[in-house]
């Protein structure tokens, strides 16, 4: 449905977006992540064809964007960064303007304005309304069409805990037959509602999968967390130390009958667990709580934009010193 | 859907928005009693010798001005307004043109100039009563006032796209418009003859539009007058999509 290849982006001198490149089929929602000014708002405004790229190529259901620029927006749904709207009009009557523009009637506007709660404001002018509203309408008129491509840039900045989970219900069951490209800073977002991820830093591609593949590169994916009772900890955690594939013990709570730590194996995929639970046994030794930690995609995202920052700041520092 | 349906479209929103602003009305009434009290106050209307039943000397030398004032007034939006309010980029993705848009915005604000325009007509009402006009000269003015609204209104689209700021695109439209009426008074043209040539008089004439609106509102409207004012709406709002599209490449 989406496809995007080596998509770069110059803005004078300055490389905003990097030879990028991915695809969406339908059916999948696709959670775009990155640090502030990463490049992320930059390829989704290619994606929809309001910015030209500088090179590479955009083609939505096999139509290039640059090339036939109307059918392509006709498929798309955008929900633009800070949703702008036309103050001076009602909320119905601006609907009905994206209505009429896109070929739709008033039954479809009304069936937006009930998808998206905007029954108790839709004779409000827009310039009265607070900003989850304001968000909710620019949210309608970006499905209002129902598109086959919806790319949403920030969905549930500024809307109210109960609104995020509704707009995250909502993207879910619309990506089961829709391709949805959406950017968020907010990670759970991504665990709740993606199907896959791409991290974007830099203006370049730096990871891409599924949330769990993501979660797995983190470094704290695969560790074991323990609670064993019956010996003394040190005592506990040396027995530990000696197994195979123990790279690190990290003790969290211990006294003179038990421990209660976590433990990095070497390598991942491996039998760490069977091997601790073999040792309880063997030992006579009580284990309470035996836990494979999945990851967290904070620490992934951390740890490979704050490398990259690193990276490129090093880079800077050595250009400069030449 | 065809391009006159998109056109019209976008010109429906921008004329609501126009007339929803309020300012709209506040731009016609002001025009309307500026080009009356300018005709009847400062003019020699009154005068008992004054043979100016078709309005030629009177009231059709104020909209020139006034104009260069409205026109301006009404268009500092148009684009400014989009860039300021992040709303160019949900406009541009829909599935328009940049030139239904172009279009759309322009046609509504000459909408709202015409308007002010046509609601003088009590002016002729009264020419009409009093005397025995002559209807050609009188429609040749309001022509010459609607092709000169629509040449600085197109000036104004183009300095708005350059722009977030409605007050800057106001002073710079202002200014170009009252610049391109001044290189064409007759002093002006003049002095051009006696120091730099016949030729660069000419060039000066044909560029501005002192020459182009007083002879339409005598009532001569050439091909050249007409194709004058086409060519400056073609070339400005034609800037105008380059700068819009520039601004984004």
């Amino acid at each position: 449905m989406i496809s995007v290849k080596n998509l770069s982006k110059t803005f004078g001198q300055k490389l905003a977006v990097d030879s990028v490149s991915f695809e969406v089929k339908k059916g999948e929602v696709l959670g775009f992540l990155g640090p502030n000014g990463a490049g992320k708002s930059t390829t989704m405004r290619m994606v929809t064809g309001y910015l030209p790229p500088t090179e590479g190529e955009v083609e939505i259901d096999g139509i290039n964007v640059v090339d036939n620029p109307i059918q392509a927006k006709q498929k798309i749904g955008y929900l633009p960064e800070s949703a702008p709207l036309y103050s001076d009009m009602t909320v119905s009557a601006f609907l009905s303007f994206t209505a009429e523009i896109r070929g739709k009637k008033s039954i479809d506007v009304e069936a937006a304005i009930e998808t998206c709660f905007l029954g108790p404001v839709k004779n409000q002018n827009i310039d009265t309304l607070s900003k989850g509203y304001r968000h909710r309408t620019c949210l309608a008129q970006s499905i209002l069409h129902d598109p086959e491509i919806l790319i949403l840039d920030e969905p549930t900045d500024g809307l109210d805990p109960n609104q995020k989970q509704e707009v995250r219900n909502l993207i879910k069951r619309m990506g089961e037959d829709k391709a949805i490209i959406f950017s968020t800073h907010i990670l759970e977002e991504v665990e709740a509602a993606c199907t896959r991820a791409i991290i974007i830093d830099q203006g370049r591609v730096v990871a891409d999968g599924t949330p769990d593949q993501l979660k797995g590169k983190s470094k704290g994916a695969g560790a074991l967390s323990v609670s064993i009772k019956g010996m003394a900890g040190s005592g506990i955690s040396s027995e530990i130390r000696s197994l195979r594939d123990v790279a690190d013990v990290v003790e969290v709570s211990s006294d003179d009958t038990s421990f209660r730590g976590e433990i990095h194996p070497s390598k991942k995929n491996n039998s760490l667990s069977e091997d601790v639970f073999n040792l309880c046994k063997d030992k006579g030794l009580l284990l309470e709580e035996l836990k494979i930690e999945e990851g967290r995609l904070d620490d992934v995202f951390r740890e490979i934009t704050v490398a990259d920052t690193k990276i490129g700041e090093s880079e800077k520092s050595k250009t400069e010193e030449e | 859907m065809s391009a006159l349906k998109y056109i019209s479209i976008v010109f429906k929103r921008e004329l609501k928005a126009q007339f929803n602003s309020m300012l709209a009305y506040v731009f016609i009434v002001i025009f309307v009693l500026l080009s009356m009290s300018l005709t009847f106050l400062l003019d020699d209307f009154f005068a008992p010798n004054a043979q100016d039943a078709s309005l030629e000397f009177s009231f059709f030398r104020w909209p020139m001005w006034l104009l260069m004032f409205l026109a301006p007034a009404v268009g500092m939006r148009l684009w400014a307004e989009e860039q300021r309010t992040g709303t160019i980029e949900l406009l541009l993705t829909m599935p328009i043109s940049v030139w239904h848009a172009i279009v759309g915005k322009f046609l509504a604000a000459l909408t709202v100039i015409t308007i002010a325009i046509l609601c003088t007509f009590p002016v002729v009402m009264t020419v009409s009563y009093l005397g025995d006009p002559d209807n050609g000269t009188i429609w040749g003015g309001y022509l010459a006032c609607i092709f000169y609204g629509a040449g600085a209104l197109a000036i104004t689209c183009a300095v708005s796209a350059l722009t977030r700021s409605s007050v800057a695109c106001l002073i710079i439209a202002l200014s170009i418009c009252f610049g391109q009426l001044l290189i064409a008074i007759p002093p002006v043209l003049e002095y051009a003859a006696d120091n730099w040539g016949g030729g660069i008089a000419d060039i000066l004439g044909s560029l501005g539009t002192w020459s182009h609106y007083t002879e339409m509102k005598r009532g001569v409207v050439s091909l050249a007058n007409v194709v004058f004012y086409l060519s400056l709406v073609g070339f400005c709002l034609f800037l105008t999509s380059v700068v819009i599209k520039s601004k984004r490449a």
